[in-house]
């Protein structure tokens, strides 16, 4: 497992390059926005691969209240973190796409918004994780991530709704793409795919690692009561 | 264009941010484990 | 005395009665929307036309604010008497406080809008183009919304450090599509300019997933506790 890591860190760093330079030098020059267009390419796969993530974190939180396994937790906190990384990214580069295209920046597009939305969801996901001292801190996340995933449909539609009443500007043009672009697309994407999984293989050992010693921390202040403590006041404290 | 350069740094910047609080995370649970480790052969 | 409905009315009559008395909730509520509404109508002098457009999220800021005051102290008195670990004990049905709960935060929300709307009326020169009776249409389901969501975070946030910053930070992400829908509705049928049965449409799907959802959840949440 140790040894296939750096390889696999290796590997994605040059798949990473080499779509950077499909992006910035290979992709042909879009006709009406010129280069700035080539943020498409981080933009539109940072998206993707945030939307997935978050899919993979229902999942997992189903999984969670139907069997509780502890694997399934941890692989719900991963993905959320990650999400949330790629989110930003989506929230960043968007606005710096629309304002040279559009003069303005931030547009009520539906990717941009829902992502905003996700975004919110996903960091009042983590804030609860930390904040919360409930020892069923697990349980409260998994129901709120189902309650989040329910409302993205309901977005979606809101928003779609929304921009038909009040006509916004679409970022990363809507309509057909010309294949040469839609190749260095899906380069970008297969790249930051590895990446994200190799992020969050890495945050899955962090995670398993903390919890380890954790549960190590606490069984020691329960078996073995510090000298002054026990002496005086013969009290015990967990963690 | 400068434009281009700024989305592609800024999305840089927010990954290395992230893998930077990973890192150092894992140095800090690794502190841990060392210390555990001298207090259980004390 | 333990089904659903009869458990429901028991704990709704017996929160009704202690608010009437106290009047806790109620006062700081309206004190909250006043302020809104004092302070908005400072910072801008509106046409007619104008306010038409941008009062439905005036109201709805107001309202919010509102309820999020309400609902910050539904589970307040449980909490303080240990209410709740009687009721994880008992074999009564979790949904039946739940509902109780819900139904509560309603009543006190709609009593503190109906209070209110005399007000908005007056401070802004208020008349509705498009179909006026739509307009309670949209309260009961916007409030609802906020008030069946709440009331689930508020228990969610029970063990959290700053549990008055988590309920809004945990309610606002989700109530977007429904707050987004009552603004444009009652903006749409104020100007009269749109039609406002899709956003009435949504509201009302939202509704129930989310209701659905807090029932079937519910019980989780107060085992978490």
């Amino acid at each position: 497992m140790k040894r296939v890591f750096p390889i696999l860190a290796v590997l994605t760093a040059a798949l990473l390059s080499y779509a950077l330079y499909e992006a910035l030098v290979v992709a042909p020059t879009e006709q009406t926005m010129g280069d700035v267009q080539r943020i498409f390419y981080y933009h539109v796969p940072s998206a993707w691969t945030a939307f997935i993530l978050f899919s993979i974190n229902f999942v997992a939180s189903v999984v969670y209240l139907i069997r509780r396994s502890n694997k399934a937790d941890i692989v719900a906190l991963v993905t959320a973190e990650v999400g949330v990384v790629f989110c930003t990214v989506v929230l960043v580069t968007g606005p710096i796409w629309a304002r040279p295209v559009w003069g303005i920046w931030w547009t009520w597009d539906l990717r941009l918004t829902l992502t905003l939305v996700l975004w919110l969801i996903y960091v009042s996901y983590l804030v609860l994780r930390r904040f919360s001292s409930s020892g069923q801190t697990p349980l409260l996340a998994a129901v709120l991530a189902i309650f989040g995933a329910l409302d993205v449909p309901l977005v979606y539609f809101s928003i779609w709704f929304f921009r038909t009443q009040h006509p916004q500007p679409v970022i990363g043009g809507g309509g057909s793409i010309d294949p040469r672009m839609l190749h260095v697309l899906m380069i970008n994407w297969l790249a930051f795919s590895c990446f994200a999984a190799l992020v969050c293989w890495s945050r899955y050992r962090l995670e398993v690692l903390r919890r380890e010693v954790d549960e190590t921390l606490a069984l020691e202040a329960l078996l073995e009561p510090r000298g002054s403590q026990s002496r005086t006041s013969q009290t015990w404290r967990a963690g | 264009m400068s434009y281009l350069y700024a989305a592609y740094i800024a999305t840089w910047a927010i990954h290395v941010a992230y893998l930077s609080t990973l890192l150092r995370r894992y140095i800090r649970l690794r502190n841990e484990i060392a210390e555990f480790k001298g207090r259980e052969e004390r | 005395m333990s089904t659903v409905p009869s458990l429901t009315r028991a704990t709704l009559a017996k929160d009704l009665r202690l608010e009437w008395r106290s009047k806790d909730a109620i006062n700081s509520m309206l004190f909250f929307s006043l302020l809104v509404v004092v302070i908005f109508s400072f910072s801008f002098d509106p046409t007619a036309e104008e306010s038409r457009r941008i009062v439905g999220g005036l109201v709805w800021v107001a309202f919010l604010f509102a309820a999020v005051v309400a609902l910050n102290q539904t589970w307040a008195r449980e909490i303080r008497n240990q209410v709740l670990d009687a009721y994880r004990v008992s074999p009564a049905p979790a949904n039946a406080l739940f509902l109780a709960k819900v139904l509560g935060n309603f009543i006190f929300v709609t009593v503190l809008q109906a209070l209110m709307t005399p007000l908005f009326i007056v401070f802004y020169n208020l008349r509705a183009l498009g179909p006026a009776y739509q307009l309670p249409i949209v309260a009961a389901l916007g409030t609802w919304a906020l008030v069946v969501n709440g009331t689930f975070f508020a228990a969610m946030s029970l063990r959290t450090r700053s549990r008055e910053i988590m309920l809004p930070l945990l309610l606002f992400p989700i109530s977007i599509p429904a707050l987004l829908a009552m603004v444009e509705a009652t903006g749409a049928i104020l100007t009269g300019e749109f039609s406002a049965k899709f956003w009435i449409v949504l509201l009302a799907a939202y509704d129930v997933v989310f209701t659905i959802a807090s029932l079937f959840l519910f019980g989780f949440v107060l085992q978490a506790e």
